[in-house]
């Protein structure tokens, strides 16, 4: 004896948000059933674990019909199938849009391809997300790059319009658009303490900064791609460590400034150089694809961790590198002013802001 | 050539992939009406074609303008091999024909395929020209309009009201043609879909002329039903009730809300149109007969009592409707028999004075005698001439006399709440009829102003008019105990009131509703043919017998004392027989107080025994005194004395229970509460009996903040919010033990509707405080061992601060108070001048703030949550309500009738028979919606699932479903935005006689 076949379809669809926040978790229906029970449902409705089952089985459904139309959130304001008042379609699609941080910094930087889902289940297993969930995540991330890769424009702005996504959510879409294009590496263990926020708000620098897009927005190239002639431009910059003169002025410039502001003067004049070579030697190494994808791990070898091993703070490596750019600016012999604006040094900051003691 | 259809095909959006190379479409679309066609240009490799196509026009008789539907079909152009199809539109083009309904069809209507579900959207433009034809013996009879509203629609006045149309149409069922054997499932599922089209619009035309033969311009109360008979055929039959409407057009400017002395008024009132359809009600336990047609009738008691006017309930009726009620009514007496004749001869002049109609226009609804029921066996392999519908015509021929002698015998003319049914399987096929016998006024029904004359009708208070009895009281058909009128005391009343009607606004109702089922399973023998019918014949007294009597013990365990919106559904299958009786349980405050429930068991010399009954007994009177408490039935005490001597109660033989009237004095002991009524004696002779008697008891009660009942309106909540939900839920159950007692299926069948329940309460949690309006059970019997149920009803939310006005009593232990200041005062504003104009309002407006029923902050917040349903763009409300709370429907546009077939032959890949299911009905309401919307509506009303059949093979991975859905597509305005146009303070006083307010 048993119930073959038990429907409700509402003219208006209902959707509980705690249900699909379990179906989006990837809970199987008996876990969301317990998950249910435990969080009191059944004595606040005088419901009994049967009637909670059956809307459960029931809303799980009604997500599956609708899962196809929210991997194209345009379409679920004019399709005719289901009637969901508009709010109700703002949440479902954010929802199911949003991901897990500790999910998206495994996968950060690779490449959104067949053989990055295969090893999903060492994520899930690592991450303790479901698989379910983890292909959702990873199947969003690559459905979002698809759509933006091959679109002109602002990043940002045509991930908001094709998805229907809160400004923020489309913000950290493009970060992960942009890690994936890039290949930036984030997964190498001296980057682990750097959390998502902290590589997308690097990402939202890079994008404003060193794209095609950012200095022009009319331009047929996109956000997405690292703009090629400012990397080549780079390469320019050398001429601060190679020249002698130019690097001690250079060290003069900012010591001057520097003298009297700090705890760790004599930390940052003894190193002056050591940093500058590194941070312009990063810079110039650019134009190499390859070296692209080791930009942040450079950048923590090559810089935070000297910073750090003296016991710079934070302040220390902002006003530093404050006084390292504008220095720049008054150097007789620099004439690569607009690249030198471009780098926009104070994003690696914060690489350092976050966890400063780690 | 009287006119001329012209279409246009604009776009299409969201198409399938048909070409898998390249990802994209070439589609086109043909356009046919009657047997032409016609065909736009290929629109390449899109998945979004404009083909911004010319106006295609068909000239075409009027004739088949009203049968035929316009078929657009959309195709994927393929060079090499046949076009492949897309889908198919089918368009309904009779609201077209209609000057006061729809102009154009013009919208994003769904492209259905049978096999793939909806598949894109197509943007048409459909519009008529239509030529004045004079011909008076034309075939076509455009220009009537069809409701399925069964009371005056709302923006409409009764002019007159003609009486019963009926129609049936027969064809062969494409399913079982030979050639089905070698088409594809879908060519035979389109050959289904259009016929039915073809069938309903004849249907429809041919009705239509025996409106405007009987002199009439409209049909209310339209029920259009098919029956698959199988090899004999395919039935679309179709009954209504002939009206002559008017349409009011102006709004209500200088109404003031009608006194309850002159009807008459209130019928000429543009108010009038949008107030909640009343209904009269009577009773009937079912009698059975041996034959294999049978009826019931309606049993009765009656008390009288003394007046003591400053009781709640008595200040509820208003007092001038009282007093020149009584006194009118006694000099009018002669004159009144005198007319009744005349309306009888009125009515006689018919061949059946019934009327599909469940709400009515005041003052046309004078009395109720109970309700009527017939039904009969027949066997589908006996048609001589399966292809003709005599056959069937004459077999609902006799059904309709059975009914018509019926309600004579109660002293009625006329049936009111009159529907019609089929239950099949196999070759045999049960028939079934119901109504409620009564008495109308003639006012609707002649020519001519007889306003003189039938000023003394009016004179019985609205309040309790309908529950007088219209049989003589010395010759009554069935024995009754009769009391007089508690509300008026002038008339004689029944003790229990049974109706298919919804109850009539202006009833004097205490407390609130609630829904009342009684569910029961019966095993029968497999048969064949003749010994089949015969069994089955036998079975019936017996099931409708019980059934009533679940009806009863239930209604008094709830303290009430009248059922609305009966509706008794017999199902047959090979092995057994359900039978679900719904109704909806009142108080009427004319009629006595019931009696409780006693029990008595059959040894009483056992001591153990009698402590198990005295338990039982107690946990039932415990069980009345806490759902009095529930509904807010508090009568007030009266002295009564019993008139004349109390006929003897009817001994309702039966195996299980015996009931018989004590004297009071023997049950004083037990009866604790509930006045000194006679007890309804339930006597326990074995198991089964206490097995019956243990599931009253353990029904499941519900949840807090929620209210249910299938009929329009719930007594005593008012104030509804515009938040309403349709929904539709199907559930179906397999019984997999085939050794399965009467007992056994009895339970599995009530949990299963309980169950349903439930569900229902848990997933509207969020509504709260709401009421389940309209609902309406459907149960079949699918298969051996299937047991199928599927409900259609609205939840709609209310208001709880003003909800309970009734409640002085009851509601003092569930008050919450955190009500702010400003909530307060609008309470009691409003209130003050509802209870002005509104004889169930409480006249202490004081007493609403704390009648809550739920705690306060919880509810509040859920259904805050809700409130997005106001007016975005596309929004289509579905009701199968005939109003929409809170708002003014200002134009009908036609009748929505749609039939689909879906089938699979992928059911695990859909997500198996839920996964199915669920995505056809969705399908369907997005279609409902979209033709609606296409119409230029924003809601459907009195919308029903009337067909949901549904076949599955899971071994061969298939399923199939017809699905019959019908409303009427209307535009409503929000009475906020009607307010800020007209300038009058009239509203507060219109909404709260609506009872369809929200605030």
């Amino acid at each position: 004896m048993s119930v073959e076949l038990d429907v409700f379809v509402g003219n208006t669809t209902i959707m509980d948000k705690e249900v699909y926040q379990l179906w989006l978790n990837g809970y199987t229906v008996n876990d969301a059933v317990k998950v249910r029970i435990e969080g009191g449902v059944m004595e606040e409705c005088e419901a009994s674990a049967e009637v909670l089952l059956s809307d459960t089985m029931d809303q799980y459904r009604t997500f599956q019909m609708c899962e196809r139309l929210l991997h194209h959130p345009a379409k679920l304001a004019n399709q005719l199938l289901f009637q969901i008042p508009p709010d109700r379609q703002a949440m479902l699609i954010e929802r199911y849009y949003a991901f897990d941080d500790s999910f998206v910094r495994e996968v950060l930087g690779k490449k959104l391809s067949k053989g990055t889902k295969k090893d999903l289940d060492d994520v899930s297993l690592k991450t303790g997300i479901t698989l379910k969930s983890c292909r959702r995540q990873f199947d969003n991330f690559k459905r979002v790059f698809k759509v933006v890769e091959e679109l002109k424009g602002p990043l940002v702005e045509n991930i908001r319009q094709h998805f229907l996504l809160p400004d923020q959510l489309a913000r950290d879409y493009a970060a992960i658009v942009f890690f994936a294009n890039n290949r930036f590496e984030t997964g190498k263990k001296k980057l682990l303490y750097l959390t998502f926020q902290d590589f997308a708000f690097c990402a939202g620098q890079l994008i404003n900064n060193w794209t095609v897009g950012a200095v022009d927005n009319m331009m047929e190239d996109m956000d997405v791609d690292l703009d090629k002639e400012f990397l080549q431009d780079l390469k320019d910059l050398k001429i601060l460590i190679t020249d002698k003169d130019l690097l001690d002025q250079h060290k003069s410039l900012v010591c001057t400034a520097l003298r009297g502001k700090t705890n760790v003067f004599n930390e940052m004049e003894a190193n002056f150089k050591n940093l500058s070579r590194g941070l312009v030697n990063i810079a110039a190494k650019l134009i190499n694809a390859k070296d692209v994808r080791d930009f942040f791990i450079d950048l923590v070898e090559k810089f935070i961790e000297p910073c750090r091993s003296d016991k710079w703070t934070s302040i220390d490596v902002n006003l530093y590198l404050t006084h390292y750019t504008n220095s720049a600016h008054i150097l007789d012999t620099f004439k690569y002013y607009a690249v030198w604006t471009r780098t926009h040094l104070h994003a690696v900051v914060h690489l350092m802001n976050i966890r400063p003691d780690v | 050539m009287p006119g001329k259809l012209k279409a246009k095909i604009v776009a299409g959006r969201h198409l399938p992939v048909m070409d898998r190379a390249s990802d994209l479409t070439d589609a086109f679309v043909e356009v046919k009406f009657g047997n032409t066609t016609f065909k736009t240009d290929v629109y390449p490799k899109s998945l979004n074609p404009q083909w911004n196509s010319e106006w295609f026009k068909f000239e075409v008789d009027d004739e088949d303008l009203q049968d035929e539907p316009l078929q657009i079909t959309v195709l994927d152009h393929d060079t090499y091999s046949a076009n492949d199809a897309i889908g198919k539109v089918y368009i309904d083009i009779d609201p077209l024909l209609c000057s006061e309904a729809a102009t154009v069809i013009s919208g994003w209507l769904p492209i259905y395929d049978t096999i793939h579900g909806i598949r894109g959207e197509i943007n048409v433009l459909v519009k008529v020209d239509l030529f004045n034809d004079l011909n008076r013996f034309r075939q076509s009879s455009c220009g009537v309009k069809f409701f399925c509203t069964t009371s005056i629609p709302r923006c409409y006045r009764a002019i007159m009201v003609h009486g019963f149309v009926e129609e049936l149409v027969v064809n062969e069922d494409p399913e079982y043609q030979w050639i089905d054997r070698i088409r594809t499932p879908r060519a035979s599922n389109e050959a289904r879909q259009r016929l039915i089209f073809l069938m309903s619009g004849e249907l429809q035309r041919k009705i239509g002329l025996k409106v405007l033969e009987m002199g009439g311009n409209a049909v209310v109360g339209y029920l259009q039903c098919f029956d698959l008979e199988g090899e004999s055929g395919l039935v679309v039959r179709a009954i209504g009730t002939a009206c002559t409407l008017e349409k009011i057009s102006t709004f209500p400017a200088t109404a003031t809300y009608p006194s309850n002395s002159s009807p008459s008024k209130d019928m000429k009132e543009p108010g009038f149109g949008e107030e909640t359809p009343g209904v009269p009600l009577s009773s009937g336990p079912p009698t059975p007969l041996r034959a294999q047609t049978f009826s019931s009738f309606s049993p009765s008691k009656s008390y009288s009592r003394q007046s003591s006017s400053s009781d709640t309930e008595l200040s509820l009726t208003p007092k001038t409707g009282m007093g020149s009620g009584g006194s009118a009514g006694k000099e009018a007496g002669p004159l009144k028999a005198l007319l009744r004749q005349q309306t009888q001869s009125a009515l006689e002049q018919r061949e059946y004075p019934f009327f599909t109609l469940t709400a009515f226009p005041p003052g046309f609804l004078l009395h109720v005698g109970g309700v009527v029921s017939a039904r009969s066996v027949k066997l589908l392999d006996r048609i001589h001439n399966p292809d003709e519908p005599e056959t069937r015509d004459a077999w609902w021929e006799e059904i309709r006399q059975e009914i018509k002698s019926h309600a004579k015998a109660l002293g009625c003319h006329a049936v009111v709440g009159y529907s019609e049914s089929t239950s099949i399987c196999e070759e045999v096929c049960i028939l079934s009829a119901s109504g409620t016998a009564a008495i109308l006024s003639s006012r609707f029904m002649q020519d001519g102003p007889l306003d003189a004359e039938h000023r003394f009708e009016e004179v019985v208070s609205p309040g309790c008019g309908f529950c007088h009895i219209p049989y003589d009281e010395l010759n009554i058909p069935f024995p009754a105990q009769l009391t007089y009128c508690y509300c008026c005391r002038h008339y004689k009343v029944p003790d229990v009131l049974f109706t298919t009607i919804d109850l009539p606004t202006e009833a004097n109702v205490t407390g609130k509703g609630c829904l009342i089922q009684a569910r029961l399973c019966r095993t029968k023998k497999k048969a064949q043919g003749e010994g089949n019918a015969t069994a089955i014949s036998n079975l019936l007294p017996f099931l409708e017998y019980e059934l009533h009597t679940q009806l009863m013990n239930k209604l008094k365990l709830r303290g009430m004392n009248a059922l609305f919106g009966l509706r008794i559904q017999i199902s047959v299958g090979e092995t057994m027989l359900l039978g679900l009786a719904s109704a909806t349980g009142v108080y009427l405050t004319a009629l006595p107080s019931p009696g409780g429930i006693q029990i008595t068991g059959k040894t009483p010399s056992d001591i153990t025994y009698e402590q198990h009954i005295s338990n039982m007994q107690k946990k039932i009177n415990d069980t009345i005194t806490k759902n009095k408490e529930l509904y807010e039935i508090n009568p007030p005490e009266v002295v009564e004395e019993i008139i004349g001597s109390p006929i003897p109660e009817p001994c309702q033989r039966s195996r299980l229970f015996r009931s018989h009237s004590e004297s009071s004095d023997e049950v004083s002991e037990l009866d604790l509460s509930h006045g000194k009524k006679d007890a309804f004696v339930l006597e326990i002779d074995d198991t089964d009996a206490v097995e019956d008697i243990h599931a009253l008891l353990t029904d499941f009660s519900i949840p807090a903040g929620f209210y249910s009942c299938n009929t329009e309106i719930m007594p005593g909540i008012q104030n509804w919010t515009s938040a309403i939900q349709m929904f539709t839920s199907v559930r179906v159950f397999r019984l997999n033990n085939a050794n399965l007692t009467n007992q056994g299926l009895n339970k599995i069948f009530s949990d299963l509707c309980e169950n349903l329940l439930k569900s229902l309460y848990f997933k509207l949690r969020s509504m709260v405080p709401c009421c389940l309006c309209h609902l309406n059970f459907t149960v079949a019997i699918p298969e051996d061992e299937l047991i199928q149920v599927a409900v259609t009803a609205v939840a709609m939310s209310f208001d709880k601060e003003q909800s309970l006005e009734n409640g002085k009593q009851s509601g003092e232990k569930t008050l919450i108070k955190a009500i702010t200041d400003e909530q307060l005062q609008f309470n009691l504003e409003l209130n003050a001048e509802t209870s002005s104009s509104n004889p169930l309002s409480s006249p202490k407006g004081i007493t609403m703030e704390k009648a809550s029923p739920l705690p306060e902050g919880r509810s509040r917040s859920l259904r805050s949550n809700r409130s997005y349903s106001g007016s975005s763009v596309a929004v289509v409300k579905m009701t199968p309500l005939s109003f929409i709370p809170g708002a003014k429907i200002i134009r009908y546009l036609g009748i929505i009738n749609m039939f689909f077939i879906r089938e699979t032959t992928s059911l695990r890949e859909e997500g198996g028979v839920s996964g199915f299911l669920h995505t056809f009905i969705a399908e369907v309401f997005a279609m409902v919606r979209a033709h609606v919307a296409a119409l230029g509506g924003n809601a459907v009303v009195s919308y029903s699932m009337k067909e949901c059949v549904f076949m599955e093979n899971p071994n061969k991975n298939q399923a199939q479903c017809l699905i019959n859905v019908s409303g009427d597509a209307v535009i409503f305005v929000r009475e906020s935005e009607l307010e800020l146009t007209s300038v009058q303070p009239q509203s507060a006083t219109t909404q709260t006689s609506n009872c369809g307010e929200g605030t």
